[in-house]
C-alpha cells in the first residue's frame, strides 16, 4: 500500500512538469504584448517598456523563462504579477473562496443526488423514478450558462430570494445559488449512479440473506444496501472534487464570484503567464491528489481491491 | 447391474414424444449477437424510439434549412424589428438586431450538429487508439497514457482554446474546424479512459487466449477479437459525448472564444442574447430550448443504448 502511495506521488512530478510546460508554453505562444497593453493608448518609452521586459524576463527566450520558473518554484517564489501584486497573494485569495463554492457544491449534489437515486433505485419503474430519470437527462442537456441566467434572473432577480451576485464579500449563504448551478450537473450523474447502484445492490444475496434473517426494510436499507451502492458515488464525487476546483470559469463569471475560474480567465486575456501557471499547478496538484484519495478510498470501502504489485 | 434390452418400453420413446419439438435446437440459425439482442429489446423501448425520430428529424432540418423556413436568417433583419413580438411568419419574434429568432434556428442547426459529430469522429479516433493500447498492453504504456490523459484534463479550456484559435493556420478561417480542434483536445482523454476499461474487462477472456493459442499476433487479437467486444461502452459514450459537445460549443461561444459570429450556431445566438435577456427572454429562451432538445435527443439514446447493450442490466 505504502509502494502504491509512493509510487503514485512520484509520478505527479511528470505529470506536473508536462502540464507547467505545456501551459507555458501556450502562454508564450500567445499574441499580443502583456507590456505594452498595460500602458493602453499612451506608449511609454522604450527604455521603461526593456526595463519592464527585463524584470519579468520577457526578453528571455522561451526555456529560459520557463527554468527560471521552475527554480523561482523551488525556492517557494512564485513572483509578482504585472500589476506588481505578489502572486501567492493572488492564490491565497481566490482559491479559499473556490473551494468554498466547490465544497458547497459537492455537498449539494452528494446529500440530494444520494437522496433521489436511492428513492428512485427502491422503486425500481415507479412514477418517482420514471420522474427523476427523465428530468436528470434534462438537466444535463441544458448548457450551465443558459441554467446560471435563468436561475439568477428568477430567484436573484424577480423573486428576490437570493443576492443575484456575490461580489467581494463571500459569504456561505451568499454561494448557494452558484453553488447550486455548479453542482447540478453533476447532481443529475450521482442520482443516476445511486439509482443503479441501488438497483444492482437490492439484487444481491446478501441482501437477500439480511431479509430472510428478519432485519427490518429499514435495516436493510441503510445498513447493507446504502452502504455499498455508495462505492461508485463516493469516487465520482471524489473525482468529480478537481473538475469543480477549475471548472467553474462560467458560473463564477455569472454569478461574480472572485474566486480561481475568474482569476484564470482574466490572467489568460491579459497573457499574465506567471499567474496561469501558478495557478494550473495548483490546479494539477489538487487534481491529482484527488484522484490519488479516490484510488485510496475505492479500497478502503471495497476490501476485495488491493493495490500490490 | 443387467440390462434387459428388451424390456417393454413404459414410457413412450423419443421419437413419439411431443419434447422432440420444443427440445430442438435449430443450429443452422445464426446465434443472436449482442448487437441484434440489443436491437431487439431497442425496438420496443418507447424512449428510444422517441429519440430516434427527433434525432432524424433533427438532421433533415440540418441538411435542409430551406424546407422548413423561407425568411432569410441573416439578410433582411430590420432594425425596427428589434426585440419584436411574434407577427405572422415570424412565430418566435425577433432577435435584438431585428432577425428572425425561428428562422435563424432554423439555419443554426447545421452548424451546432456538425460541430458535434465531428468532433465525436476524432475524439473516437485517437480515444479509442490511445485507450486500447494502453488496457491492452498496461505496464509502462499505460502509466504513459494515463498521466498524458493527466495533463490535458488539467488544461484550462479557455487556454486551450484562446491558443489554438491563434494558431497560424486557423487565424485566417475560424470556424467549425477550430472548435473540433478544441474539444477533440481537451476531450479526448474521458474516451481513452472509458475503452482502457473496456479492453482490459475483456483482454483476458477465454475467446482472446484461445485466439492467442491459434496463432493469432498480440496486435491482430487486439483489433479482431478484444476491440470489437468491447464497443458497447464506447459506442454508448459517444452519443452522449455528442450531446455534450454541442453544449460545450454553446459555451465556448458564451466565454467569446467559439466560432465568429458571422458563423449562425446556436451557441453564438445564446451568447449574443446575454445583453436582452431582462427585456426580451425569448432570445435566449428558444435557441436555448432547442439546443437542450438536440441534447436531449442524443442523450437519451445513449442511455437507451447502454440499457439494451449492457449484460448486467438486461437481467432487471
Amino acid at each position: 500500500m505504502i509502494q502504491f502511495i509512493l509510487r503514485r506521488l512520484l509520478q505527479v512530478i511528470p505529470v506536473f512538469l508536462g502540464t507547467t510546460l505545456l501551459v507555458y508554453f501556450m502562454v508564450f505562444a500567445l499574441p499580443g504584448d502583456p507590456i505594452r497593453a498595460l500602458f493602453g493608448d499612451r506608449p511609454p518609452s522604450e527604455a521603461v517598456i526593456a526595463q519592464l521586459r527585463q524584470q519579468y524576463n520577457l526578453d528571455e527566450p522561451f526555456w529560459v523563462q520557463y527554468g527560471l520558473f521552475l527554480k523561482n518554484l523551488f525556492t517557494f517564489n512564485l513572483g509578482v504579477d504585472f500589476t506588481g501584486q505578489p502572486i501567492a497573494d493572488t492564490l491565497a485569495r481566490v482559491f479559499p473562496v473556490t473551494a468554498m463554492l466547490a465544497i458547497e457544491a459537492l455537498i449539494i449534489q452528494g446529500v440530494f443526488g444520494i437522496a433521489f437515486g436511492l428513492v428512485a433505485g427502491l422503486r425500481k419503474g415507479g412514477i418517482f423514478d420514471s420522474t427523476v430519470l427523465v428530468l436528470s437527462l434534462v438537466v444535463i442537456a441544458i448548457p450551465t450558462f443558459v441554467l446560471g441566467f435563468a436561475l439568477q434572473l428568477l430567484i436573484g432577480v424577480q423573486l428576490g430570494w437570493a443576492k443575484p451576485t456575490v461580489g467581494s464579500n463571500v459569504t456561505w449563504g451568499s454561494l448557494i445559488l452558484p453553488a447550486v448551478v455548479l453542482g447540478m450537473v453533476s447532481f443529475a450523474y450521482v442520482l443516476r449512479l445511486t439509482r443503479a447502484s441501488v438497483i444492482e445492490n437490492m439484487n444481491a444475496d446478501y441482501v437477500r440473506t439480511a431479509t430472510a434473517k428478519g432485519l427490518s426494510r429499514r435495516q436493510v436499507v441503510t445498513t447493507h444496501v446504502l452502504r455499498n451502492s455508495l462505492i461508485p458515488v463516493i469516487t465520482y464525487l471524489g473525482a468529480s472534487l478537481g473538475g469543480l476546483m477549475g471548472g467553474a470559469i462560467v458560473t463564477e463569471a455569472i454569478f461574480n464570484v472572485p474566486g480561481v475560474g475568474q482569476k484564470l480567465y482574466q490572467a489568460i486575456i491579459r497573457t499574465e503567464g506567471p499567474t496561469v501557471v501558478a495557478i494550473v499547478s495548483v490546479l494539477v496538484l489538487v487534481f491529482v491528489l484527488a484522484n490519488l484519495l479516490v484510488d485510496l478510498l475505492y479500497a478502503w470501502l471495497d476490501p476485495r481491491i488491493r493495490y500490490e504489485n | 447391474m443387467k440390462t434387459n434390452h428388451k424390456a417393454e418400453h413404459f414410457v413412450a420413446p423419443v421419437e413419439e414424444t411431443p419434447l422432440l419439438a420444443t427440445d430442438a435446437v435449430k443450429t443452422d440459425d445464426a446465434p443472436l449477437s449482442l448487437w441484434a439482442d440489443a436491437w431487439r429489446k431497442l425496438r420496443r423501448r418507447p424512449l428510444f424510439i422517441i429519440s430516434a425520430v427527433m434525432i432524424a428529424l433533427i438532421i433533415v432540418v440540418a441538411v435542409f434549412p430551406g424546407l422548413f423556413t423561407q425568411v432569410a436568417p441573416d439578410n433582411g433583419c430590420v432594425l425596427s424589428n428589434s426585440n419584436g413580438a411574434p407577427t405572422e411568419g415570424h412565430p418566435l419574434g425577433f432577435t435584438f438586431q431585428g432577425c428572425d429568432i425561428y428562422s435563424r434556428i432554423i439555419h443554426g442547426t447545421q452548424a451546432s450538429l456538425m460541430v458535434g459529430v465531428f468532433s465525436v469522429i476524432c475524439v473516437l479516433i485517437i480515444g479509442v487508439t490511445f485507450g486500447a493500447l494502453a488496457g491492452f498492453f498496461g505496464g509502462w504504456v499505460d502509466t504513459f497514457f494515463a498521466r498524458l490523459g493527466d495533463i490535458f484534463f488539467a488544461l484550462p479550456i479557455v487556454l486551450g482554446a484562446l491558443v489554438i484559435t491563434q494558431l497560424p493556420f486557423m487565424r485566417e478561417n475560424r470556424g467549425v474546424g477550430t472548435v473540433v480542434l478544441v474539444l477533440v483536445v481537451l476531450g479526448w482523454p474521458q474516451m481513452a479512459r472509458i475503452t482502457r476499461g473496456a479492453v482490459i474487462e475483456v483482454r483476458n477472456a477465454d475467446f482472446v487466449t484461445a485466439a492467442r493459442s491459434l496463432g493469432v499476433s498480440r496486435v491482430g487479437s487486439l483489433v479482431s477479437h478484444v476491440l470489437p467486444n468491447a464497443l458497447a461502452p464506447i459506442i454508448v459514450l459517444a452519443t452522449m459525448e455528442l450531446g455534450v459537445f454541442i453544449v460545450a460549443e454553446s459555451t465556448l461561444s458564451y466565454l467569446g472564444i467559439g466560432m465568429p459570429g458571422s458563423v449562425m450556431s446556436w451557441g453564438n445566438d445564446i451568447s449574443a442574447a446575454q445583453a436582452s435577456i431582462r427585456t426580451n427572454p425569448a432570445v435566449l429562451l428558444y435557441p436555448a430550448t432547442a439546443l437542450s432538445i438536440t441534447v436531449l435527443s442524443f442523450i437519451m439514446l445513449g442511455d437507451a443504448l447502454r440499457d439494451a447493450l449492457d449484460p448486467k442490466s438486461r437481467q432487471r
